[in-house]
């Protein structure tokens, strides 16, 4: 949820998930502006998608595809659209997740993150990712990640939301803290081992 | 139709409310051979007499692939035919560049039609003197559209444009309500032998018909003169044969019952 400006975190409740058409569910690390940019195409995409009223819709993939072509082109006239975004999105009973960069990299994976997350929770995923775990395992594995997050990025915020997407539709939780621990003994007494002199 | 004062060009409206120019581009659809076009739930056929220029010339090519979902078939202008089907190439891999998928049937025969129309509202260019018909397959399912000079497009479950298509439509008519249910080497035999309606003279064989199908699981392809010069022989074989080996006079028993109704059909009106 946070929007950092610069190195400070400065909003505190920007909205870096949004659902694209029926099928698809995008998230955005990196520049905030950019990305609403981005979701102004994408809306304009999926209107005119809509306009055919044909019984075609565009699914993750090909939004996925379309905005690597985005980004890529964006990245080529050395005017990148600064985010990395993930996408995710059912159709048709097929599950899709990927992501594409501001420099047009993209692919897909069971397990995608921005930022930091590619350094912290990745490698958790790595591990304790599973084909077919229940939507509750699911929230379970990416509450821990963001909890690793949230202890060792130096700029983030205790409020996060969840979004699922099914073949019924999207949907984006309401914002919710995690429970974090400080009670560490290090922490009681910091001055211990160097005294200052103020 | 006879020449009158309002057909000089095609921006001139004639005091019945009609575009004679618009008109005559569809007259010139009707000279070209024949083509027919066929749909089951899971697959489209296009079947088309190609005509030669002399004994030592190939054959017109009459159906062109325009994506591994989608095909046409023309009749009338090949030129124009040929011009349109490399722009519909383009739009197809245009889409796929962008989407990574493939371009929805419906979608492309209405940036067909559009284009059409264009030309029928400058003064400068002339209507495109070809009919298509589009055969194709999307998410939606197997799909047949016709495309017109006058920029209108028709969705169909069978149709046939050019010469004499008239009467491969009586033969189509009788038959269309089955084909929903065909298989596809059914759907293939129906679509020769309606083509065969629409032959004036000569015998159909594997090089003057051209028969190409797209379909659930198969990507558009033509097939072979020989594999359709067997179909075209099996479809004789069984006109020969006396009726008692025919199957029952009762029942949708497909292409074998069709054959005794072929050889009573006439062949021209």
């Amino acid at each position: 949820m946070g929007g950092s400006y610069g190195s400070t975190l400065r909003y505190k409740s920007v909205q870096r998930l949004k659902p694209i058409g029926k099928h698809t569910l995008l998230g955005a690390g990196g520049e905030i502006s950019d990305f609403q940019e981005i979701v102004r195409y994408l809306d304009e995409l999926i209107l005119y998608d809509n306009m055919w009223d044909d019984g075609n819709s565009l699914g993750p993939k090909e939004v996925h595809n379309y905005l690597n072509r985005l980004m890529y082109n964006r990245r080529n006239k050395f005017n990148p659209l600064w985010n990395t975004l993930v996408l995710g999105g059912v159709k048709n009973g097929q599950k899709y997740l990927g992501t594409v960069n501001m420099i047009g990299v993209h692919y897909e994976e069971n397990h995608v993150a921005t930022g930091f997350g590619n350094h912290l929770a990745r490698p958790i995923f790595r591990d304790e990712w599973h084909e077919d775990m229940t939507f509750e395992e699911g929230v379970k594995l990416l509450e821990k990640c963001m909890l690793v997050l949230l202890y060792r990025d130096r700029s983030a915020v205790n409020k996060l939301q969840i979004a699922k997407i099914t073949e019924e539709g999207a949907t984006i939780s309401e914002p919710y803290a995690i429970k974090t621990h400080w009670e560490l003994e290090a922490f009681k007494n910091p001055a211990t081992g160097a005294v200052g002199s103020w | 139709m006879f020449r009158n004062q309002y057909d000089t060009d095609v921006t001139t409206w004639s005091p019945a409310g009609r575009l004679f120019q618009v008109e005559y581009a569809m007259e010139a659809v009707k000279q070209g051979s024949a083509a027919v076009g066929l749909r089951s739930k899971t697959h489209v056929v296009l079947v088309c007499v190609g005509k030669a220029n002399s004994e030592f010339s190939s054959h017109q090519k009459k159906i062109f692939k325009v994506d591994d979902h989608i095909g046409v078939a023309i009749a009338g202008l090949t030129a124009d035919g040929r011009v349109l089907s490399l722009h519909m190439r383009s739009e197809c891999i245009h889409y796929k560049f962008l989407y990574d998928s493939p371009l929805p049937v419906g979608r492309l025969v209405v940036q067909l039609a559009d284009k059409a129309q264009v030309c029928t509202q400058r003064s400068w260019t002339r209507p495109y003197g070809v009919g298509l018909l589009v055969a194709g397959l999307d998410e939606t399912g197997p799909h047949l559209y016709q495309n017109c000079p006058s920029g209108n497009y028709f969705e169909y479950q069978a149709f046939a444009i050019g010469a004499r298509s008239q009467a491969a439509k009586t033969y189509l008519e009788r038959k269309f309500e089955t084909f929903p249910e065909c298989s596809r080497n059914e759907l293939i035999r129906h679509g020769i032998i309606s083509v065969k309606e629409a032959l004036a003279e000569g015998k159909l064989n594997g090089s003057n018909c051209n028969v190409a199908v797209v379909g659930i699981g198969e990507a558009f392809n033509t097939l072979d003169s020989k594999a359709v010069q067997q179909i075209i022989d099996s479809l004789e074989d069984r006109a020969d044969e006396p009726p008692v080996d025919v199957a029952p006079v009762e029942g949708e028993q497909g292409a074998v019952q069709d054959d005794t109704d072929q050889a009573a059909a006439p062949m021209e009106t």
